[in-house]
């Protein structure tokens, strides 16, 4: 059986590890190269580093590979990608697989181009949403910019431009570890055929279990989970596992 | 000629007799698979050089990415002739991901594109309800190695980090190594002589991974 992934998310800013609350309030809480180190010790399924100041500066490429050299599980890495030749940097630092966020809601062209000459597996588009009025909206440039988008449109749009995973994220609910937005994660999940990881607002096993059975997400993310708690990967799949969910363990 | 003497010298020097050339035609993760066997402490360099092909004891044939793109850089490189000269040696050859489905003859992803042919058969995309069952395959599954799968042995657990949306079916059932079950019940490893494929990513396997890669070094 496929396993239902837990994969720790690295958000990174000014090359230090920071967690925000909504995409706000950014906090400082340490070295990104000491997390990665404790997660790949942990023998996790997946992680992701996001560099949130990719668009002006990027990930500085020792760093990167400080990650990659003892990292035996996929690597996804994102923050300002604008090209597939940005694309290709990064696969050629040690990503399995790249995040596309903003530029792909510019340019959709570049899901196509990166889909078809790395692989549909190695794109993941990225999309942030938000509560509005009218529904669920798709927001850009950190969470700043609204598209007049929704996530259900993007995300179906993304998969027929080649994506081939969606890393959906609740801004509502980023970094309040309140429980996942399982309606949002639910809705884009029920239209696309990629695997669905879900992101914003895990705050324990019970949220995972909710998002995974409830949402139809492929794989839990969390990054205030595992910074602020106790709470490691593997706890949360030995629940998971108790709730009958595959998972690695 | 004067690299691949000098490279035997250090070799010969250091007692060291297992170098791995990892195949560089500019299709995906060699840096990975490098980093992995950095980490078994086995001497390997990325590589298109004829000569370093030649004086590697083992050689992995790595990949991510499209079929007859991977082919299309094969030829390129000038690294088929090469790929066979391995292949008649018997010396070890490991094709990882689209670097195993370049073994087969054929493969349809975009169209029909001959492959190397060392394992007789075709690459097909997964036959699965994909209203039910998401393609790619992506994520850890579970994998079921025959009795005496080479590649499996001592490896525990059998789970394995997968990316792939199309797999090889091969025509000799004798080569079959491992299975894995996602909508269907499909090949992920195989074992021809000294030919070897793996459909999931060892080098991203985590401990297991690692192993899979350390029984095939231990392979000679």
């Amino acid at each position: 059986m496929l396993k239902t992934r837990v994969i720790p998310v690295l958000t990174i800013k000014d090359l230090r590890l920071v967690k925000s609350v909504q995409f706000a309030e950014h906090r400082n809480i340490g070295s990104f190269i000491a997390a990665a180190r404790v997660f790949n010790a942990r023998d996790v399924d997946e992680m992701v580093v996001l560099d949130l100041d990719g668009r002006k500066s990027g990930l500085k490429p020792e760093l990167l590979k400080e990650i990659t050299k003892e990292c035996f599980m996929p690597l996804t890495v994102g923050g300002g990608v604008r090209s597939v030749e940005d694309v290709q940097k990064l696969l050629s630092l040690g990503a399995d697989k790249v995040s596309l966020n903003t530029e792909a809601v510019r340019n959709p062209k570049l899901i196509s181009e990166a889909s078809k000459r790395f692989g549909s597996q190695c794109v993941v588009v990225s999309i942030d949403a938000k509560k509005t009025a009218n529904g669920y909206e798709v927001m850009i440039d950190g969470g700043r910019d609204q598209t007049g988008l929704s996530p259900v449109v993007w995300a179906k749009e993304a998969q027929k431009m080649g994506a081939g995973e969606i890393l959906l994220t609740s801004i509502d609910h980023d970094g309040c570890m309140d429980g996942y937005d399982v309606e949002l994660v639910r809705e884009v999940s029920l239209v696309v055929s990629l695997p669905v990881i879900a992101c914003g607002g895990a705050g324990n096993a019970s949220h995972c279990v909710e998002v995974v059975q409830k949402g139809g997400a492929s794989a839990v993310s969390a990054a205030s989970m595992f910074q602020y708690t106790e709470i490691t990967p593997r706890g949360i799949k030995e629940e998971l596992a108790k709730a009958g969910i595959e998972v690695r363990l | 000629m004067a690299s691949c003497s000098k490279r035997s010298d250090v070799i010969f020097h250091y007692g060291m007799t297992k170098t791995v050339a990892i195949i560089d035609y500019g299709m995906g993760n060699v840096g990975s698979v490098l980093n992995a066997l950095a980490y078994l402490k086995v001497p390997a360099l990325v590589t298109r050089n004829a000569e370093e092909i030649r004086c590697a004891s083992h050689i992995i044939l790595p990949g991510v990415g499209a079929f007859g793109e991977g082919m299309r850089n094969l030829r390129e490189y000038g690294l088929i002739p090469l790929l066979e000269e391995v292949r008649q040696a018997g010396k070890p050859l490991l094709g990882i991901c689209l670097g195993m489905q370049l073994l087969a003859s054929v493969g349809e992803e975009g169209g029909e594109h001959e492959g190397l042919g060392f394992i007789p058969g075709r690459v097909r995309r997964f036959k699965v309800d994909e209203a039910n069952v998401r393609v790619p395959h992506i994520g850890w599954n579970d994998v079921s190695p025959t009795a005496d799968a080479v590649l499996f042995r001592n490896v525990s657990p059998l789970i394995f980090d997968f990316v792939h949306s199309f797999h090889l079916v091969p025509e000799d059932s004798a080569v079959v190594s491992a299975t894995c079950n996602y909508g269907e019940e499909f090949v992920v490893a195989v074992q021809k002589g000294s030919v070897f494929g793996v459909q999931f990513h060892p080098e991203k396997s985590q401990k297991s991974g690692l192993a899979v890669l350390n029984n095939f070094l231990n392979y000679a």
